[in-house]
């Protein structure tokens, strides 16, 4: 029952970190229509840059210069300053040029911008694996190591309370705040938006600049458990099965589908061989151990699943319409 | 054709005032179809100014002008003394011009609250900080402004559809709802596209009942686009007539009605 429980919290830990990721789908999904395929990329060059900031690395040059190296208090702020700038040139150089155009040219215009922003990060930044030190804590929760014998990390702890905390933060901005409201307006009806004085442009920096902070949290928590390579821009894909299972326009959808997929892989990577064998030893051999790397596909066959039953996903918005 | 320049009092007591809106020598193309040709006229203040014309005749390019949706290659619009080339959403919208859409534009996943909220999104100055933290001056502001959508919802009588999103609401009632955020804008001219296209007898009356009233009671200029005759004619100050991106008559309602050229553009006479 022990291991049980450890199985199911461990996989809720790292439930949140793909909640993160699909958080960042979302917001700009809602907003603009976008899908933003640049975003696990955005969370590398984020993750990137403030371990450049902390370290004084160079750009470009890639040397340290301790003299240089920033504290975290000036380096936090510093990398959202970066990735608000970056949210303004996706804006100036992206969007404007794109209003109206069809789904498909968007998204290859965001495998575009992951493609370049990539490429950015290797050559501002290095390309060799990085440590990031903000000082958060590791390895296990002692305290419930003794007492109760559970095995929980700590940074995964920190990880969620933060991701909490961004929702609830979030949550409060989409549906009680001017911009909030304006956000929503954008995303539903562009014409519509701009008739009442909304500005497109400003909305389209503003929630890029949020996708870039959650990029940055999301950078900095996966970098935190295995450090900052490039490998990270490669998350983004495991946006997809959650997202699909969360719907792409709902916040919570994100969070919980994230969750879903964690424990789902945690349970099916420990118990999945058991319940093969019991429910199919009867009739063929069935090794107990095939159930191995689910975080490889897990959730990819959730997601088939979803595709099949519920295509809208748990929290999307059905399609009603009058007409 | 009927040109007026000095204040008039209509029979029923409502002050029209001077030029509020010119657009002088419009012409507006996409690629190589002309939308609207050489076109000008003018909207005087505190009037009910229609535009009517058979299907095609540029009307809705006509609004989109206005307002800055559609740049023409050609002309001016003079919106209360500015002269400028073309017009920007965003001006259109802080000078004070507000409208409707022909098929209803509305945010469908919102109420009908949060979408007469956004007709206040310029009347709401709170910076992103503020609003970040939603205490203080940002929640302040957002009380004052609901107090005054509450009016519009009262005004409008969809007190009993606040809480519903707007996109499981009749058409009629949707209708209505675009209105009111069109009014919480505090509008100075008010563009109507189709305000009654699809209506029944009955909301069609409402509909009128409300155009009226918000331009006694608050001095709107209105510019509105209808097919039904009867209601233009009931409503209307003065009316411009188009036909295939031209202007074939501007006049009083019955001025109009008796113009061989309005005929003809109904009846579909050939043209040479």
């Amino acid at each position: 029952m022990l291991f049980f429980l450890e199985t199911v919290i461990s996989g809720l830990l790292a439930g949140v970190m793909y909640s993160l990721v699909a958080l960042g789908f979302v917001l700009i999904f809602k907003a603009s229509g976008v899908f933003n395929f640049a975003q696990g990329v955005l969370a590398l060059f984020a993750a990137l840059t403030l371990v450049g900031l902390l370290s004084g690395t160079t750009p470009f040059t890639h040397v340290d210069n301790p003299a240089l190296a920033m504290p975290a208090w000036a380096a936090i702020p510093a990398t959202i300053l970066v990735m608000v700038l970056i949210a303004v040139l996706v804006e100036r150089f992206i969007l404007r040029h794109l209003v109206n155009q069809d789904q498909i040219i968007l998204f290859m215009s965001m495998v575009g911008l992951a493609y370049v922003l990539e490429g950015a990060g290797d050559i501002i930044w290095g390309s060799d694996v990085k440590v990031i030190d903000l000082g958060l804590p590791q390895g296990a929760w002692d305290w419930l190591l003794d007492s109760h014998g559970l095995y929980i990390e700590k940074i995964e702890l920190v990880a969620a309370g933060v991701a909490g905390a961004l929702v609830i933060v979030l949550a409060i901005f989409f549906q009680k705040t001017r911009i909030g409201r304006a956000l929503r307006a954008v995303a539903d009806d562009h014409q519509a938006a701009l008739s009442v004085g909304i500005s497109l442009r400003t909305i389209w920096i503003i929630v890029w600049s949020v996708a870039g902070v959650v990029a940055l949290v999301t950078g900095v928590m996966w970098g935190a458990k295995s450090g900052i390579q490039f490998s990270l821009s490669l998350i983004a894909l495991k946006a997809l099965p959650v997202l699909i299972l969360g719907g792409f326009e709902s916040i919570p959808g994100a969070i919980v589908g994230g969750l879903i997929i964690g424990v789902g892989e945690k349970l099916a990577e420990v118990y999945g061989g058991e319940v093969i064998v019991a429910l199919f030893g009867r009739w063929i051999e069935i090794d107990p151990g095939i159930f191995t790397a689910t975080e490889n596909w897990f959730a990819y066959v959730l997601a088939l699943v979803f595709l099949l039953f519920r295509p809208q996903g748990l929290f999307g918005e059905k399609i009603i319409e009058r007409v | 054709m009927n040109v007026m320049t000095k204040p008039t009092i209509t029979e029923d007591h409502r002050t029209i005032g001077d030029v509020q809106m010119e657009v002088k020598n419009i012409t507006l193309r996409f690629g190589g179809v002309t939308a609207i040709h050489n076109t000008s006229f003018n909207i005087r203040h505190g009037e009910i100014r229609a535009i009517i014309g058979p299907n095609g005749a540029g009307k809705t390019s006509m609004l989109n002008v206005i307002n800055g949706f559609y740049h023409p290659q050609e002309g001016t619009i003079t919106f209360k003394g500015e002269e400028r080339r073309d017009m920007r959403p965003h001006i259109a919208a802080t000078q004070g011009i507000a409208r409707t859409f022909q098929n209803v534009a509305l945010f469908k996943g919102m109420t009908t609250l949060d979408n007469i909220m956004t007709g206040r999104s310029l009347k709401m100055k709170k910076n992103i900080f503020w609003q970040i933290l939603y205490e203080g001056p940002a929640k302040m502001e957002e009380i004052e402004n609901r107090k005054f959508v509450e009016t519009i919802i009262d005004f409008l009588e969809i007190q009993h559809i606040r809480r519903m999103p707007v996109g499981k609401l009749p058409y009629g009632l949707q209708k209505r709802v675009e209105l009111g955020r069109a009014l919480a804008m505090e509008p100075e001219l008010l563009l109507l596209d189709e305000p009654m296209a699809g209506m029944n007898v009955e909301e069609k009356e409402d509909m009128s009942r409300f155009i009226i009233d918000i331009n006694e009671e608050f001095g709107t200029t209105i510019a509105l686009i209808e097919h039904d005759m009867g209601v233009v004619m009931d409503l209307s100050d003065r009316v411009v007539v188009l036909d295939h991106g031209e202007l074939i008559a501007d006049g009083t309602p019955d001025e109009v009605q008796k113009n061989q050229d309005v005929i003809d553009a109904y009846l579909g006479v050939a043209h040479d």
